[in-house]
């Protein structure tokens, strides 16, 4: 059996950062599995620019982004076995996957990286009533057609959900001369990002109608029109609100599921609200020696942070592999509090943080003049003003070290959100 | 005296910025609560661009489709007219990240390149 220092399942942007830092790191023997015919992942299909702000400080397309860390990749000699599915990892470490030029292989790792990325929430998932007519698509399958097999799915659009990927549809097909009648969320605020829904939708004059849903689809064959109707507070259609939209498409962007399925079965501990690991300080999850990051981990907006958190994972797993990571001790639980949907990591070891850790989470809905607080034990250790937050928004707060070495018998932080 | 509603895209807050206009001079904007989204407004009533990115379809390649991009930001009433010019553009495989496949684009003064390689197709 081949034995690596790390191998890293997924070569979308999580899988190749990590890979490149873990080898920079000093892991000798890195490889990464990836499913498609090339690695990359899902910035080959986000073919619109505004990646890399942070990373590279220039604004570049998916392709680009992808680009620059397959270079570094190739340069420090990385494999990356494309074309190739994982089928399962045990808790020893050893990972079975199939291609068609070896067959099925076992291959055995100090440390494994998780990189699996997200999949789409579909139609199933939705129970709209109505026909199963051909015309609606998740969101990112209409872009995978329109932006690498070069086949338009359709004419008259109708896109529900406000995530990002729907938004950059809408103007994706209105470029490509589809006609795109409205953008539909059932909740009152956006999912996606404010510049999104700026340059997508009112660069175009596509509405973005908040509080309506699809509660019906037309069409035997081919769809041929929906109803939209406004939605009360608790979700709930209000008779009498409807509308009727003639189209021949519906595009869903209504939520990524971190793809875990693997993890699952191999017993990585799972977070019910981010539907990821839970995992520590160093990224890692339950089982020491496999880290976790990137949409697999939890849904990111941005790349770059995507990036960060994966170069840190690959550090973190290079550590493990050359013995250097000591063992988690005494893990302190990092609590969701009110107004906090999830955050990431889910425990802290205070002594192997790095000097400032980054904390990313979400608000449950949209909060202005708020405060942030994180309280130790109850105490009250760290206070920030927050002009506004919303859950399309990632939020990010740096926890010190030092000071949370001086926390004595420290056995819970809270992050919450106190309204002024 | 126009008015012109904007949203600012700089940061989450989405502040909305009222421009006032009179003729092609900006004579008042309210709204904005930093210097960057009062930048913001006075560029998108002046002169807005905005990058294309779309794809150009391919010959003898890999991939039928390549994405390209317009290597800067064009003026926004351009942005169709682009499309057109992309629109009627072949690529002949290999392609370079970085090649240039449409020269002075819309009459913008600025070229499409390529942001990905696509090879050779080994068979047909």
């Amino acid at each position: 059996m081949r034995e690596y220092d790390i191998v890293i399942v997924g070569g979308g942007p999580a899988g190749l950062a990590a890979a490149v830092s873990a080898k920079k790191a000093g892991a000798e023997r890195v490889l990464i599995l990836e499913r498609d015919q090339e690695a990359g992942g899902i910035l080959n299909q986000c073919i619109h620019n505004g990646f890399g702000l942070h990373t590279f400080r220039e604004e570049l397309t998916g392709p680009e982004y992808a680009m620059r860390f397959l270079s570094m990749a190739k340069e420090l000699r990385i494999p990356c076995e494309t074309d190739t599915m994982v089928m399962g990892i045990d808790r020893d470490k050893v990972v079975t996957a199939m291609n068609r030029r070896q067959g099925m292989f076992r291959v055995r790792a100090r440390a494994i990286i998780l990189a699996m990325g997200c999949r789409e929430r579909a139609r199933g998932a939705l129970n709209i009533p109505g026909y199963r007519p051909a015309g609606i698509f998740s969101a990112g399958t209409a872009q995978r057609l329109v932006n690498r097999e070069g086949y338009m799915p359709g004419r008259e659009v109708v896109i529900l959900g406000s995530g990002d990927i729907g938004l950059i549809m809408a103007r994706r097909m209105t470029l490509e001369g589809a006609r795109v009648h409205v953008v539909a969320e059932r909740l009152p605020y956006c999912g996606g990002l404010q510049r999104n829904v700026v340059q997508c939708l009112y660069d175009y004059g596509i509405p973005l109608r908040l509080s309506h849903t699809v509660v019906d689809i037309r069409g035997r064959e081919r769809l041929e029109g929906v109803t939209l109707s406004r939605v009360d507070e608790w979700g709930r259609p209000v008779p009498g609100m409807e509308e009727d939209y003639a189209c021949d498409t519906l595009l869903l962007s209504v939520g990524l599921i971190p793809e875990n399925e693997l993890s699952r079965s191999m017993g990585v501990e799972m977070d019910p609200v981010t539907s990821g690991p839970v995992v520590n300080e160093s990224l890692e999850t339950n089982i020491p020696g496999v880290f976790a990051c990137g949409n697999v981990l939890h849904v990111h907006d941005l790349v770059d942070y995507v990036s960060e958190e994966a170069t840190r994972a690959g550090e973190n797993a290079a550590g493990f592999a050359s013995g250097v990571l000591p063992g988690a001790e005494n893990m302190v639980p990092l609590i969701a509090g009110r107004g906090v949907r999830y955050c990431v990591p889910g425990r802290i070891d205070v002594k192997r943080m790095a000097q400032e850790l980054p904390v990313r989470f979400r608000a449950d809905r949209i909060y202005r003049e708020a405060l942030l607080t994180v309280r130790c034990d109850g105490r009250l250790f760290l206070r920030k003003k927050k002009r506004i937050m919303k859950p399309g928004e990632m939020e990010e707060i740096f926890l010190r070290r030092e000071e949370l070495c001086a926390q004595s018998g420290l056995r819970g932080i809270t992050i919450a959100v106190e309204e002024e | 005296m126009e008015k012109r509603e904007l949203t600012c895209i700089c940061c989450p807050m989405g502040c909305s910025v009222t421009a006032t206009m009179d003729g092609g001079e900006i004579v008042e904007i309210i709204g904005h609560s930093c210097q960057r989204g009062k930048d913001y407004a006075a560029g998108e009533v002046t002169h807005p661009t905005r990058v294309v990115t779309s794809t150009v379809s391919v010959e003898g390649g890999r991939d039928p489709v390549i994405s390209v991009k317009t290597r800067e930001a064009i003026p926004k009433e351009k942005i169709f007219d682009c499309m057109r010019a992309i629109n009627a553009t072949t690529a002949y495989a290999p392609v370079e990240a970085g090649d240039i496949l449409l020269e002075n684009v819309a009459g913008t003064g600025v070229d499409v390149i390529a942001t990905k390689a696509v090879v050779k197709r080994l068979y047909t």
